[in-house]
């Protein structure tokens, strides 16, 4: 099969590529675009690691075709501070210990993006740790990891009443 | 993962004539089918991305007071439609109990449907599997088989079907709209996926080329929203399929029950409607008693496939507490952990 062309917008950058339609989208952004914080852990949708937000919504980037993507906006770790100045997410998730090793991190913190626009979870710990479910962490560091969504959100609905103010 | 021509449609009647050719397989979420190409368990030669039809992605109310679901509506979207969870409260907990949540916003509904086993021997070439290569033999029996099948099952296969989704569905007698070369037709939920027999790889009624275009419930559906369930055993808390899981729905009136659905997942081949039980339910007094015996009529013909006879009692339990919990009436928001028997408190650990 021969390469096809796909556009596809990446952290605001947006590429016009040619790709080979088995490659899924997690192998596109680490091996052609060099975006290697987004995490090749199972690569069967079970672990979580290679989770981006794609229209907004997260999904494992590992069972998508980047082909089918064409035309999608994805946002990925990278895209996620801006500049030297981190996410809320990011920030929360240092201060509360919300990882040890850290591979699972980019995985962890892209779904906890998804998690807070579905705004499902609120400030219950239990949802929040249902919400988060398909994000594994083998050094188990999920206490500190809930706790960094709590004050992640709790940081962001303060600075949206700001905003609003 | 083999290589294949890619090709998206434009209309549905492209897309079933490019899926019509042998080797070919439609691609919608990919949740499933990437995982099977990725471990040489399918290796179409054609792929047709149906993922942009238009107006599949729609959730219709029907003028019959039906409703009609667009085959590609996201899990999450579908379970997070605040209309839709009202009226069919198990459904939305079913769908909330499965897989994760960066999976739900992919999987679609007829994916759903669609998905294959979780054998393990199903997904190890390996293996002899008469669902991957017919009449290769079955690995599963005589294997590790303490999830396998223990309703409907045969020699040449003992596999589960892995849907939650499909298991109030088939409760609340859904219908699958399809769409093949010959026009439109209707199969009901409960004719949709087929027993193993002799030929396990023939695992539903859909012909070469068939598209699920949509999932319809009637109206009668929406009359069980005040006493209904979802109840789902799993080895682990949270993002697992289900061992045993049961839909139970109920119309209580002066303590007799005047209308009854039950379902059962995890045990056969396809989503288990239990019927016997329903017809011992039926103008009953709703109380433990009754509950136990429906469990029995649901269960009467179950047998065990391999080391898994504590499937047949723990399902005859989760039957129990799938009614006793639709009885005590659907809860206003759904419980943080959907599906759970281990969650009851909202906002409580589940193993506190």
């Amino acid at each position: 099969m021969t390469s096809l062309p796909i556009t596809l917008t990446i952290n605001g950058h947006r590429h016009e590529l040619e790709v080979d339609p088995r490659v899924t989208l997690l192998d596109l952004l680490r091996e052609r675009l060099d975006l290697t914080g987004t995490k090749k852990g199972c690569d069967r949708g079970q672990c979580g690691a290679c989770t981006v937000l794609v229209d907004g919504k997260r999904i494992n980037s590992c069972l998508a075709l980047a082909v089918s993507h064409d035309g999608a906006n994805v946002l990925t770790i990278e895209g996620v501070a801006r500049g030297e100045e981190l996410h809320p997410v990011q920030a929360a998730f240092i201060a509360h210990d919300g990882f040890q090793c850290g591979f699972c991190t980019p995985g962890q913190i892209m779904s906890t993006l998804g998690l807070i626009s579905e705004g499902q979870a609120g400030d219950d710990p239990e949802r929040i740790r249902e919400g988060l479910s398909g994000n594994i962490c083998r050094c188990a560091a999920y206490g500190g990891i809930v706790e960094a969504v709590l004050e992640a959100q709790e940081q962001l609905a303060k600075s949206d009443r700001r905003t609003a103010a | 993962m083999r290589d294949f021509d890619y090709i998206r449609p434009a209309t549905i009647p492209d897309a079933i004539a490019a899926a019509a050719e042998p080797g070919s397989a439609y691609l919608a979420g990919g949740t499933n089918l990437l995982d099977l190409m990725k471990g040489g368990i399918t290796s179409p030669e054609r792929i047709v991305d149906i993922s942009r039809l238009p107006e599949l992605n729609r959730i219709e109310r029907l003028e019959d007071g039906g409703l009609r679901i667009g085959a590609l509506v996201r899990n999450a979207d579908l379970a997070h439609d605040a209309a839709f969870a009202k009226a069919y409260p198990m459904v939305a907990e079913a769908l909330l109990s499965g897989a994760s949540a960066q999976l739900r916003n992919a999987a679609t509904v007829g994916g759903n449907l669609l998905q294959r086993t979780r054998c393990s021997y199903f997904y190890d070439t390996a293996s002899a599997c008469n669902k991957r290569v017919s009449g290769a033999g079955c690995a599963a029996l005589g294997g590790e088989n303490r999830l396998h099948a223990v309703l409907g099952w045969s020699d040449a296969c003992i596999a589960t079907h892995p849907s939650d989704f499909c298991v109030p569905l088939v409760a609340l007698d859904a219908v699958v709209e399809i769409e093949g070369k010959q026009g439109r037709r209707h199969v009901t939920l409960a004719e949709f996926h087929l027993l193993p027999g002799e030929t396990p790889q023939r695992e539903n009624a859909l012909e070469p080329g068939d598209l699920i275009v949509a999932v319809r419930l009637p109206a009668e559906a929406a009359s069980f929203a005040a006493n209904a369930r979802y109840l789902k055993i799993r080895e682990r808390t949270s993002y697992a399929f289900a061992v045993v899981s049961a839909a139970a729905a109920l119309v209580v009136d002066g303590g007799k029950i005047r209308a009854a659905r039950l379902a059962l997942g995890g045990v056969a081949a396809k989503p288990w409607r239990a019927r016997a039980a329903e017809a011992v339910l039926l103008g009953a007094d709703a109380n433990e008693a009754t509950f136990a015996g429906a469990a029995d009529a649901a269960l009467a013909d179950a047998s065990p496939s391999g080391d898994n006879a504590f499937k047949i009692e723990l399902a005859r339990r989760i039957v129990v507490r799938a009614l006793t919990s639709a009885q005590a009436g659907t809860p206003e928001r759904l419980p943080a952990l959907p599906a759970s028997p281990f969650s009851s408190i909202p906002g409580a650990r589940h193993d506190a």
